[in-house]
């Protein structure tokens, strides 16, 4: 498994432009990963690959396809040293780990990655990197396995106006 | 106990009092969903076990992107959303009004105090309304379109006092670049930016539009401007609303204070391929455009367009080589400039009026451009690729400095026409 080292203020629409947002289907999605601005991306890419970024990962656009596009490709795991607000909680909310690391810019491209989610670090290069996991409320979305699973089990929510 | 706007509203919703980083499950006023993001909320929804919408009412759905439809799979998506839109009782825009924001704003379905979201980034355009917008992925619009409700994170917020007044033929949009470039893409970051000051209440509510549109280019979750009088009435005429009093404290916690003075502001130009990396337009004078691009959620709006047509004053033609395309934001807006003259102005001139839409904006639809094409818009965006090839160059500006550049074929200040 290797990493896919990215700058700063990467943006959806370099993950997925937008003449793809007609597809659905992450496995299609994922064909057109970073067209354009890192086409090797999608030839290469491999199950368990991990993605890495600098500050802002996933700014602009809300598109969900974004990271529907990345667990298409086999990526699980989103390693950044910031994320963009609306893509962080698209990627928990579908079950791509964001995972944020002080040290994201000492990662380098293709280097030999491995995620412990529950020791709270990376290895890279034999190297240790501490992570920080998801915060409370979104904990729980995560060990659901994403937002769907959450809420399937929910008739009602209890909004803070009534609880 | 002192509050910030964003934390009154939070704390009107929830009945009691919240502040920056509590998280609440917040009722919601109104979810937006338009043609390329709602589908997938659609099916979300189902996957939810969703069978009945919170509420039809609170609902708002339009088409933007791709209308109309640019091919098979829009057109599929089209009739996907207007079975939904039947089956539920949901009142469906469809591709007949506009861009979406425009459309919420001008149908007074956005007011003071409101939580609303939308799957779209710039949802946050409803805060010139004074409401909390914020856009959402289609997971979480999926949760919304079932319970009505959603997880926030109250969110800090970063006070802008904006006072002086405009130089001619510079305006909400050089400042909102000039801000962008100051704060950074991602410098406000789950936060607010709450705008205030003398320019703000002077700025006409297409120009406060212009700039919560894009406190999302700063990384914010909402950009909202204080409500005053103006907005009242912008919101009582399409609407039954008692207005009320909603102003940050003084004595609010802001993450941060700044001030800043419109006076000496000069037009503003974004560079590629960041909408942060922004420039004075004198820096990038002369730089050859292939086309010109004025419309959009950001300035699509009639004011935008009686903008360029000012600065195109007699002139008759646009300069040779330059493709201008003129996307009025929506309907409404098309048929204002089209009673002023200003559509057949453009035509006559060599635009391209194009039906309202997302256009060149979407990067999907039409209007893109080809490897080593230069393009400037009065968009939102200048991403690699935002508009076609990534071997392009999109630069952002105002429509004034739109218009001079489509009239010189070079990126011009407007001052200088």
């Amino acid at each position: 498994m290797r990493v896919w080292k990215f700058g700063d203020d990467i943006d959806t629409d370099a993950i997925i432009p937008g003449r793809f947002l007609t597809i659905y289907d992450p496995a299609e999605l994922a064909k057109h990963a970073f067209e354009g601005t890192r086409d090797e991306f999608a030839r290469d890419v491999r199950e368990g690959d991990v993605v890495v970024g600098g500050t802002n990962f996933g700014c602009g656009s809300s598109r969900e396809h974004a990271p529907l596009a990345l667990l298409g490709a086999g990526v699980r795991v989103v390693v950044a040293r910031s994320f963009a607000r609306i893509f962080y909680r698209n990627a928990v909310n579908t079950g791509l780990l964001p995972l944020v690391a002080a040290g994201a810019d000492s990662i380098p491209d293709g280097a030999a990655v491995s995620v412990d989610i529950a020791g709270g670090f990376v290895e890279v290069d034999g190297r240790r990197l501490v992570v920080e996991t998801v915060p409370g409320f979104l904990k729980e979305i995560v060990d659901a396995g994403g937002l769907v699973a959450y809420a399937k089990n929910l008739d009602e929510v209890k909004t803070c106006s009534t609880e | 106990m002192a509050a910030t706007i964003a934390e009154k509203i939070f704390s009107m919703k929830c009945g009691r009092s919240v502040r920056a980083g509590d998280v609440v499950m917040a009722p919601l006023d109104a979810a937006m969903i338009h043609d390329i993001t709602g589908p997938l909320a659609v099916r979300v929804f189902g996957e939810m076990g969703g069978e009945r919408v919170f509420d039809p009412e609170r609902i708002i759905m339009l088409f933007d992107h791709q209308v109309p439809a640019d091919s098979i799979p829009a057109a599929e998506n089209h009739v996907f959303m207007r079975r939904f839109a039947e089956e539920q009782g949901i009142h469906n825009y469809d591709l007949l009004e506009g861009v979406c924001h425009q459309v919420v704003m001008e149908k007074g379905r956005a007011a003071p105090g409101e939580i609303i979201v939308g799957t779209d980034s710039h949802t946050c355009t409803y805060g010139a309304a004074g409401a909390f917008a914020t856009g959402i992925g289609s997971t979480d619009m999926g949760f919304v379109l079932k319970f009505g409700a959603l997880y926030f994170r109250v969110p800090e917020s970063i006070l802008l006092e904006v006072d002086g007044v405009f130089d001619r033929r510079v305006g909400a949009k050089d400042l909102i670049l000039s801000l962008a470039g100051d704060i950074g893409a991602d410098g406000a970051t789950y936060m607010t930016l709450e705008f205030t000051g003398k320019a703000m209440e002077r700025m006409n509510m297409a120009g406060r539009m212009t700039c919560a549109n894009m406190a999302i280019e700063m990384g914010a979750k909402a950009g909202i401007v204080r409500p005053d009088a103006a907005t009242w009435e912008y919101v009582a005429a399409r609407r039954e609303i008692e207005p009320f009093d909603l102003a940050g404290d003084d004595d609010a916690v802001y993450r941060e204070r700044r001030h800043y003075d419109v006076t000496d502001l000069a037009p503003q130009v974004a560079v590629p391929h960041n909408v942060d990396n922004v420039v004075d337009v004198a820096d990038v004078a002369g730089t050859k455009v292939d086309q010109v691009f004025i419309g959009s959620c950001t300035n699509g709006r009639y004011e935008d367009l009686a903008e360029a047509g000012e600065v195109m004053g007699s002139a008759d033609r646009f300069a040779k080589g330059v493709r201008v395309i003129v996307i009025p934001a929506s309907r409404t807006e098309y048929l204002k400039a089209l009673r002023a003259g200003l559509i057949e102005r453009f035509v006559e001139a060599g635009a391209l009026v194009e039906a309202p839409c997302c256009g060149p904006c979407m990067g999907g639809a039409f209007g893109l451009l080809a490897p080593g094409e230069v393009s400037l818009s009065t968009s939102n965006r200048n991403f690699r690729g935002r508009q076609g090839s990534a071997q392009a160059s999109v630069y952002l500006s105002s429509p004034a400095t739109a218009m001079a550049s489509a009239l010189y074929g070079e990126i011009t200040d407007p001052r200088e026409v």
